[in-house]
């Protein structure tokens, strides 16, 4: 975990790099006297944690705050206690930590950071499944724009000028082509085995020499498409 | 009466004595420095900024241990903010017992 600090005063920083040396995990990669040139330094770098004095000349810590679009986790280190409800209203401002700060205090802190970011990674990986798997693709048949959702797709079959969306409930033939389709499939949930043919990936039910069976319907694996399906199999 | 003490910075350094030696170097250097802005803010009646300062110096008071002095840097604060500047001479007298501390270490 790498942070950085944010003070005015020279003795607070100090402090605040002294309290960072205890916690085993945890680098300062830079300090600063001002916010401003805080700033620019996260225009170009990337930090776990800000520790961030409010009462500074001119640009304060909640300007500071307010001014990054993808704030840091950010503690908030000051002699003031007046600003702790303020603060609070800041999704990134993790913790509020009263000058002098104890080493325990300090100690806390870093759990909390370490706690949230832990939510953070949780959230963002859970919001990248459901979107592949979640996902969903409109298709123009008619005139009419019917959404299918990838999940009940099961695969696409090139017929001539036109494609077949074979779904779980029916079977949707739309004018467009296998690639301009493939371009718009998840690839983690998509396989083309064969010129003709798209696969969901997930249903799979059996595969034999040359074909996939997924339910009913048997699809020709090509020789050239046959290597990059076994290596996604999770083969025992 | 209460004095400067460098308990609190002791117990960051633990066995770091190049800390403790760095730290009273920041505090030697920069204490003089916003001493000096405090007093010519405040002569020139600029109580705002004069705030800011007061503010700043008062977590070195929590820092060297004077409880007291910084209890007294806190209502000055807010006194400062609405224009009142009848702490002056208390904090000043706090601001010289630092000023003669620091040239101890």
């Amino acid at each position: 975990m790498n942070c950085i600090i944010i003070d005015d005063e020279a003795a607070a920083r100090a402090i605040v790099a002294q309290l960072c040396t205890t916690i085993p995990d945890l680098d300062v990669i830079e300090e600063f006297s001002n916010a401003i040139d805080a700033i620019k330094f996260l225009n170009q770098q990337t930090v776990d944690v800000v520790f961030l004095d409010i009462h500074m000349p001119g640009f304060t810590g909640f300007d500071f705050v307010q001014t990054l679009k993808n704030p840091p986790k950010i503690v908030l280190t000051t002699s003031d206690t007046n600003f702790a409800i303020e603060a609070y209203e800041y999704e990134a401002i993790v913790d509020y930590l009263v000058k002098p700060i104890s080493p325990e205090r300090f100690s806390k802190s870093i759990k909390k950071v370490k706690n949230s970011l832990e939510k953070q990674a949780a959230l963002s990986s859970s919001e990248e499944n459901a979107g592949s798997i979640g996902g969903e693709l409109y298709i123009n048949i008619d005139r009419r724009l019917i959404k299918l959702n990838f999940d009940e797709i099961l695969f696409i079959e090139a017929k001539g000028d036109y494609i077949d969306v074979k779904t779980t409930k029916e079977n949707h033939r739309v004018h467009n082509t296998l690639k301009k389709i493939r371009e718009k499939l998840p690839e983690d949930l998509f396989l083309q085995i064969h010129r003709s043919y798209i696969i969901n990936f997930t249903k799979i039910m059996d595969i034999e020499d040359n074909s996939v069976l997924i339910e009913k319907n048997v699809i020709p694996i090509s020789r050239s498409n046959r290597p990059e399906l076994m290596r996604r199999l999770n083969l025992l | 009466m209460e004095y400067p003490n460098l308990d609190y910075i002791k117990k960051l350094a633990g066995d770091d004595i190049s800390f403790e030696n760095k730290f009273i170097s920041i505090l030697k250097d920069e204490f003089p420095l916003e001493k000096s802005e405090y007093s010519s803010v405040l002569k020139a009646g600029k109580t705002d900024e004069t705030a800011l300062i007061v503010h700043k110096l008062k977590h070195k008071l929590n820092i060297l241990g004077l409880e007291n002095a910084y209890r007294l840097a806190v209502t000055y604060e807010e006194d400062l903010k609405k224009g009142d500047t009848k702490l002056k001479d208390q904090f000043s007298t706090i601001l010289e017992t630092i000023e003669s501390y620091l040239k101890t270490l």
